[in-house]
């Protein structure tokens, strides 16, 4: 590893407080709190604009916070102190490259300005080449490269120094189907022994390689969990379907008073769909109670697990109110 | 930050408008020391004047062209972030930045040698001031970190590399031409003020071979302020602006 600070393995890799950054009037985040263990991969979600580039530039120093502070291995992140960010390897947005740079040349360049020289740069390129699949390429100057290429070549400058921690922004954006399952397995080889943290909005590219999702909407942390666990017990959803009832707005009326309810809809005959705000047994029972009472036959209720699609429209739809902690 | 310099130069020479400019520089200075205008022959002295008020000229677009992509090529395909994200602080990228373009100034000067070496061969034994040629090398040097830094500051500012060339252009003219104008149009304070503040004379007289620390120091202190601005440019991605 090449941090210089002595740290421990319960030291969190990536440590976020009260992040806020405004342009101008505008947020653009707005206090943000995460912490990331050592080993983890993360996947960064949220709609264009919600503030997933900005994080990351806080992160790598390459923009100060307007208050809050970002932590690498404990180590805060500023601009007069360029070392902590020797643990970073960052793929900032739209991989820029030097393109009138041969490859390897712009790899001796990024390994120089992490502090690589000699027999151990030398070793370093040979092996980011392997990795990333570069042998073939390596001569050629970055701009005849094709953008799958390209994409690897930003994955290699960020690997040069071996760094403990992988910041990556839109990694697989603009690659063709192939290349993007190359780039995750990539990835996911690479978080066996590194934290990533990597921002996408491809949903089902962080289902396969992210033990956990952070959601961001306006500037605002939404959602923290696992892929399980948000679409488990994001606003959870029963369908019901009940007989003998008067009309449909006496159900909706009645089950919307129960508390942990969040909305009742008619979707069809006799059917409503009910958002929870959390699913549980508790909330079951209120609800069967409150149909035996009334003498409504239940027919059918069941749990409907959200797909991750869901689970992000719904949560960036809305305005966004306290995080859903998970964790 | 040696790499960073490598690298500079490793672009430069990797393009042929480099080349071009370098000849252009050099073609220009030979063409007016030696053959046009108020030319070695032509005046008929040892001295090199000629040549030092020539280059003095030529510098004036030999280093804006130089500085122009400097930042501003950087901000255009998005490398910047890349590079202010190594790390290193913004002083050692801006600094390699700076000396790369410096060494490659001094080259341009030194390929110029040859025009000493020949007069040195015409000149009559002892009537050549070779101080005077040192003052001159001394002047253009100076006034090459000067334009380098301020083109740098105007590299900083765009990602244009022609607003780039322009805006440089610009700031030389006012330090050698236009604050030389209003010195000799106004009077008392401002006359004084814009003396100062003009660069032009100061030149000229390093160019006669009169070496005054005053004017050492202010030619230094225009290159530093430069420099300082730049680097207040390269800040402003900290700042959120007003909340």
């Amino acid at each position: 590893m090449n941090t210089t600070t002595t740290t421990t393995s319960t030291t969190p890799a990536i440590e976020v407080e009260n992040l806020t950054r405004y342009y101008g009037t505008q947020p653009a985040i707005r206090n943000l709190n995460f912490s990331i263990p050592q080993g983890q991969i993360v996947g960064f979600l949220g709609p264009n604009g919600a503030g997933k580039t900005t994080t990351m530039r806080i992160l790598t120093g390459f923009m100060a916070p307007t208050s809050g502070t970002a932590r690498i291995f404990g180590e805060e992140i500023s601009n007069g102190n360029p070392e902590p960010r020797k643990a970073i390897g960052y793929l900032p947005e739209n991989n820029p490259l030097y393109t009138d740079m041969p490859v390897i040349d712009f790899l001796k360049l990024a390994g120089h300005l992490q502090g690589l020289h000699g027999k151990q740069l030398t070793q370093r390129i040979r092996q980011v080449i392997d990795i990333c699949q570069l042998g073939d390429e390596q001569h050629k100057r970055i701009g005849e490269l094709s953008k799958g290429y390209r994409q690897r070549v930003g994955l290699a400058q960020a690997l040069i120094h071996d760094p403990p921690v992988l910041i990556m922004d839109e990694p697989t954006s603009g690659l063709d189907p192939i290349q993007t399952i190359q780039v995750r397995e990539l990835i996911r080889q690479l978080g066996k022994e590194k934290t990533i943290l990597l921002s996408t909005h491809i949903l089902p590219e962080v289902e396969a390689i992210c033990e956990r999702i952070l959601i961001i909407h306006r500037g605002q942390l939404v959602a923290d969990g696992s892929p399980d666990e948000l679409q488990q017990s994001q606003q959870a959803e029963l369908i019901l379907r009940i007989e003998n009832a008067p009309d449909p707005q006496t159900v909706i009326n009645h089950l919307t008073t129960l508390p942990g309810v969040k909305q009742l809809e008619h979707i069809e005959n006799h059917t409503y769909r009910i958002l929870l705000h959390e699913d549980s047994d508790q909330i079951r029972r209120a609800i069967f109670h409150e149909c035996v009472e009334h003498n409504w036959i239940i027919l059918e209720m069941h749990g409907k697990r959200q797909s991750l699609e869901e689970v992000f429209r719904r949560l960036t739809l809305q305005e966004p109110s306290t995080p859903h902690q998970i964790r | 930050m040696w790499a960073l310099i490598v690298k500079e130069w490793k672009l430069f020479l990797d393009s042929l408008l480099s080349y071009l400019m370098l000849t252009i520089f050099l073609l220009l200075s030979g063409l007016f020391t030696w053959l046009v205008g108020q030319d070695i022959f032509l005046i008929n002295q040892a001295t090199l004047r000629p040549f030092f008020l020539t280059a003095y000229w030529t510098l004036f677009f030999f280093i804006p062209a130089l500085t122009m992509r400097a930042f501003a090529e950087e901000k255009r395909t998005g490398t910047i972030e890349w590079l202010l994200t190594r790390p290193l602080s913004d002083w050692t990228i801006l600094l390699a930045k700076y000396l790369a373009i410096l060494g490659l100034i001094l080259l341009a000067l030194f390929l110029t040698l040859p025009y000493y070496i020949t007069l040195t061969q015409l000149a009559q034994e002892g009537k050549l001031d070779h101080g005077m040629v040192a003052g001159g090398y001394l002047g253009l040097l100076l006034i090459s970190m000067v334009y380098t830094a301020w083109g740098l500051f105007a590299s900083s500012l765009t990602s244009n590399q022609v607003v780039a060339f322009l805006l440089a252009l610009a700031m030389t003219v006012l330090f050698h031409l236009v604050f030389g104008l209003f010195a000799a149009h106004t009077s008392g304070i401002l006359r004084s003020i814009f003396q100062f503040l003009d660069l032009s004379w100061r030149f000229q007289a390093l160019a006669r071979g009169v070496l005054d620390l005053r004017d050492l120091l202010v030619f230094l202190a225009y290159a530093f302020l430069g420099l300082l601005a730049t680097e207040l440019v390269l800040l402003q991605r900290h700042l959120s602006g007003q909340r």
